[in-house]
């Protein structure tokens, strides 16, 4: 390609490319095919439906596009026919793949019974509009905009679409506009702690430096958090505009993305956009004839939570163990090598090209007052539709889980939500009015954090999830601060305690006081915030700490050592079933025989439970009390 | 030619790829142990030399990190993730499970080196747990009943 200078060029160049990309198949098939959408199946799809097709002789060209975030309905593959709107087909197996040829890539009736509905305006009729659904209806999509909608590994089909506008036009505005224009939009630090992007942008710019770097954080080590991971293999482009622009505004030459090992579909997609990305030249010197300068490289990161805090994510890249410092200075001041840097999480930067394309009035017309825009949330744990969503700040929890969400899976009932991770807090169903933003979610005692948001319903125990929490934490605690090494080893020690059934009363008056020591003492956001779990789970579900330390009973009946599980002489038919499938041949009995579970030697694992037939529901869960069931198998009748 | 000379020389074609500056140290043990699936005594003195680090620098840096193992792991390494939605979806059941058929625990590698067993954070493939990866493969919705078809099939 000859070197292509003007941003007009690169567009004209990516849309005829496009053109001609398309018109080269007339029947195109897109298949989600993100780390979720091949976990589900979707490479075994790829591969009959290319079978498929040969078979048929059918001319049909394949690609790979990221994800929508309807992760339930993985695999997911869009059919669009000439003169069509993209028909849509979700749960997708490789048996139903013929079904779908059949009916609509042969025939002309996108009726079948994996149909969800078509994409775009137009309309098919008798055909529902897939973003009319319930799950699709309430988001707003801004940071993931092209995510399920363009091939991650083609650069034409993101400048298509709008890709790199924002860039041309901050590369012809100053400095002090770009960051106005970002600070007037009111975006906040997608990270977690909600730091103003353009103050923080601004403090960057005015420290002296010879060198400025500019880093993006996609070390996303919440457990359950994958909008990170999403948005870096769905659309890496958006990600990297938003950096350059930064990287102009604040006056950096040279940048880092800093991404978790354990994601290795993003680095490669990153890979392939930064040399694409040189193709064009939007990344080196002289960009686009601006006389900005900009040089990228990625960091691999090696598997510790704490990197995704600033200092310690900084002293990773040099080199070192991820330990973090205290701050002041921060970042701005004294970064990388010394350096005034910026770092901003994945989704802060993806947002950025859209608040330059748009404008800053547009962006701030969503969200609410201080949280401004839009805020992805990995929706996961106990609901019906778990996905990525995109959703305006301010929406209610009840309406992410029961309107986008679907509900309770099983129709069980609702018990919290949490949001943040390990660093966030328990939100009670009583407090489902409560919106999805900054302020009101620190009010409650959690935090917005990077997104993750785990459903959990009236099986979850509120006292084992704070142990969970805790082992996470303890478990990454670098060790350099003693509140953190020590008060987090202690804290899960009394946790720990309490869940085997060992914990006494005043275990909670001494959690509490650690728990204080803790978030005041620590040197970095992970030990300060490592108690929240434990407080919003004390402050709303203290009943269940006082039954686990004053009964030693677990009343969601999950505390492994707190449980114990009978078979009900009276409805047992003697069927064998949960012998049978016993791992650890707990279950005595025979034909018409009743079973009897050998409590020494039940592991309490559930499977009894699970596998006894509904009709019969024979087997019981308790905890803190006994049932009165014969020592040894009786026949059948005599109980 | 001796075994360890062959690997001594691999290693150096390796390090050949990076600097001599300590911001590549993270970078070269990540190459070494994806070529030797871990980190061996030789290893991390040999990239200590060309860093001109010293080596207890370089273990304290590679031991800081979760990623790193300083022992051979089997043919297939079984991850499965304790990630917080794989935790409500009951994975304790399934590590269980894979820990009962395979004869080992988390952090343990078979005596015939074909399986190891580890535990990860969280893959953030949330919406599909609980999961268990093995080697690269992604499986989703596993239940204890899965592990064995998984196991016998990777």
């Amino acid at each position: 390609m000859s070197k292509i200078v003007t941003f007009r060029q690169i567009k004209d160049n990516a849309e005829k490319e496009y053109n001609a990309w398309l018109k080269s198949e007339p029947i195109r098939i897109y298949i989600g095919a993100g780390t979720c959408g091949r976990a589900a199946g979707a490479d075994e799809i790829i591969g009959s439906l290319k079978d498929e097709l040969e078979r048929r002789q059918i001319k049909a060209a394949i690609t790979r596009v990221g994800c929508i975030g309807l992760c339930y309905l993985e695999p997911l593959v869009d059919v669009v026919k000439p003169g069509k709107p993209r028909v849509s087909y979700g749960n997708v197996t490789a048996d139903k793949v013929s079904k779908i040829i059949d009916s609509y890539i042969i025939g002309d009736d996108p009726k079948c019974d994996t149909l969800l509905g078509t994409i775009g305006d137009e309309k098919i009729d008798g055909v529902p509009k897939l973003f009319d659904s319930p799950v699709l209806k309430p988001q707003v999509r801004i940071a993931t905009r092209n995510c399920g909608f363009i091939d991650p590994e083609d650069i034409n089909q993101y400048i298509v679409r709008g890709g790199y506008t924002g860039l041309d036009k901050a590369l012809k505005m100053t400095q002090e506009e770009v960051i106005e224009e970002v600070s007037n939009s009111g975006l906040r630090g997608r990270g977690g702690a909600g730091a103003p992007t353009g103050w923080k942008w601004n403090l960057c710019r005015q420290n002296p430096g010879d060198k400025k770097y500019i880093i993006c954080n996609a070390d996303e080590g919440d457990p359950g958090a994958f909008m990170d991971r999403s948005v870096l293999e769905s659309d890496p482009h958006t990600v990297l505009e938003g950096m350059l622009i930064g990287a102009y505004a604040m006056g950096a030459t040279d940048g880092y993305i800093y991404c978790r090992a354990e994601y290795p579909q993003a680095i490669k997609r990153l890979n392939q956009a930064i040399t694409q990305m040189e193709g064009y030249g939007l990344l080196g010197d002289n960009i686009m004839g601006s006389g900005f300068n900009f040089h990228l490289k990625i960091k691999e990161g090696a598997g510790a939570f704490v990197c995704g805090e600033e200092t310690a994510l900084m002293m990773s890249i040099e080199g070192n163990r991820g330990m973090p410092r205290p701050r002041p200075p921060f970042p701005a001041q004294s970064g990388l090598w010394g350096y005034p840097s910026n770092i901003n999480n994945v989704e802060t930067w993806a947002n950025v090209p859209v608040i330059m394309e748009k404008g800053s009035k547009w962006y701030a017309s969503y969200g609410t007052e201080k949280s401004k825009g839009t805020k992805t949330f990995a929706l996961a744990g106990k609901v019906n539709c778990t996905g990525l969503i995109e959703v305006p700040m301010g929406i209610t929890l009840r309406e992410i889980v029961f309107d986008i969400g679907g509900g309770v899976i099983g129709n069980k009932k609702f018990k919290a939500v949490q949001t943040g991770g390990p660093s966030g807090g328990f939100i009670p169903a009583d407090q489902d009015y409560l919106t999805a933003d900054y302020e009101s979610l620190a009010a409650a005692g959690s935090i917005m954090g990077s997104g993750a948001m785990v459903v959990m319903d009236e099986d979850t125990c509120a006292v084992d999830m704070a142990r969970y929490f805790l082992t996470f934490t303890q478990s990454e605690s670098c060790g350099k601060c003693v509140p953190c090494r020590v008060g987090t080893r202690e804290m899960l020690g009394i946790l720990e305690k309490m869940c085997a059934g060992n914990g006494a009363p005043q275990d909670i008056d001494r959690l509490m006081e650690l728990c204080t020591a803790v978030s005041r003492g620590s040197l970095c956001a992970l030990g300060g915030t490592a108690p929240n779990p434990v407080l919003t789970s004390l402050r709303n579900f203290r009943d269940e700490y006082d039954a686990h330390v004053n009964e030693h009973r677990c009343p969601a009946l999950m505390c492994k050592d707190l449980i114990s599980f009978y078979i009900d002489p009276n409805k047992c038919k003697a069927c064998m079933i949960c012998a049978r499938n016993c791992p650890s041949e707990a279950i005595e009995g025979g034909k018409k025989m009743i079973h009897v579970v050998d409590q020494d030697r039940c592991i309490r694992c559930g499977v009894c439970l699970e596998k006894c037939p509904v009709k019969f529901s024979a087997v019981i869960k308790l905890s803190g009390e006994k049932m009165d069931v014969p020592d040894e198998p009786i026949p059948v009748g005599e109980a | 030619m001796p075994n360890d000379v062959k690997i001594g020389e691999k290693i150096d074609a390796i390090l050949a790829g990076f600097s001599v500056d300590k911001s590549d140290i993270i970078p070269i043990l990540q190459a070494v142990q994806a070529e030797y699936g871990y980190l061996s005594k030789e290893a991390i003195s040999q990239i200590a030399k060309y860093l001109r680090l010293s080596e207890s620098v370089v273990y304290g840096v590679s031991t800081f990190y979760a990623q790193f193992k300083f022992v051979p792991v089997g043919k297939t390494l079984i991850r499965v993730c304790r990630g917080t939605a794989c935790h409500v979806r009951g994975v304790s059941r399934v590590l269980d499970e894979a820990a009962k058929i395979l004869g080992i625990g988390p952090g343990e590698t078979t005596s015939d080196m074909e399986y190891s067993l580890e535990t990860i954070a969280c893959f953030g493939s949330c919406a599909l747990a609980p999961v268990l990866v093995a080697n690269e493969r992604v499986h989703g919705k596993v239940t204890p009943d899965k592990v064995k078809n998984i196991l016998d099939k990777d």
